[in-house]
């Protein structure tokens, strides 16, 4: 409620000239709207964008005198960026998609290294899987393991975590693959996208 | 041993727009103007 008032108060005082009101209300809300804006674009450089667009829509209605929402700023910056998230994702759609001719396929040199739905189910699937079957594992086993994959560590790394030697480590992380491979043949488990 | 994820599952993340967008929103701000007359307005642009 305190915020509200103080809201209204510092639009009165950007309209009445005051830009330092200004630079206070963007500094507000900058984190709130980004990252609002960017839950839905999910890109720094639209959300900077469409952040930007949103400001000078605030700013050119302010100064028209235009606005009439006292007391509601955010919400009614949040609706502005909103719209201007629809409008994006609509412009988006819009523009023509380039496919290159029979002899060139622009496909053939860019590509969207995203998995499609269906893969990403099975990566999905894989990886519960393999996290089931890590379980299994012995746990000196599966601590080496899990700090060599999971977590990237050296092995130099996983020796002075684990207090072994590095040998004893590799021999672990050695073992726990072997162990992981017959798990995979004892329980007729696919691992393959 | 800590509870490990293979991959991130938080999706909220917190983001903050550039200061050089906002330094360009304030400067914006202080060259707009805007003149009213006979019911309409005009916006001019003092850069």
């Amino acid at each position: 409620m305190e915020h509200q008032v103080e809201d209204s108060l510092l639009i009165k005082r950007y309209i009445d000239g005051d830009e330092r009101s200004l630079a206070t209300l963007i500094e507000r809300y900058n984190q709130r709207i980004s990252s609002f804006i960017y839950s839905k674009v999910n890109d720094r450089e639209v959300t900077e964008d469409i952040f930007q667009d949103t400001f000078m829509k605030v700013i050119r209605t302010l100064k028209r005198g235009a606005y009439n929402e006292e007391g509601k700023f955010l919400p009614w910056v949040m609706r502005i960026s909103h719209n201007l998230i629809i409008d994006h994702f609509r412009k988006n759609r819009r523009l023509p998609m380039f496919e290159g001719a029979d002899t060139f396929n622009i496909f053939s040199v860019i590509g969207d290294e995203k998995l499609n739905i269906e893969r990403q189910i099975i990566k999905d699937q894989i990886d519960s899987d393999l996290t089931l079957l890590i379980e299994e594992l012995p746990n000196e086993q599966k601590e080496v393991l899990l700090m060599r994959i999971y977590r990237d560590m050296s092995f130099k790394e996983i020796s002075e975590n684990t207090g072994v030697s590095i040998n004893t480590a590799l021999g672990r992380m050695r073992y726990a693959l072997i162990n992981l491979r017959k798990l995979i043949d004892q329980n007729n488990i696919v691992l393959t996208n | 041993m800590e509870k490990l994820y293979t991959k991130n599952r938080d999706k909220c993340k917190l983001v903050k727009a550039k200061p050089e967008t906002v330094e360009f929103l304030l400067n914006y701000s202080k060259s707009l103007k805007i003149t009213k007359a006979k019911g309409m307005s005009f916006e001019s642009n003092m850069n």
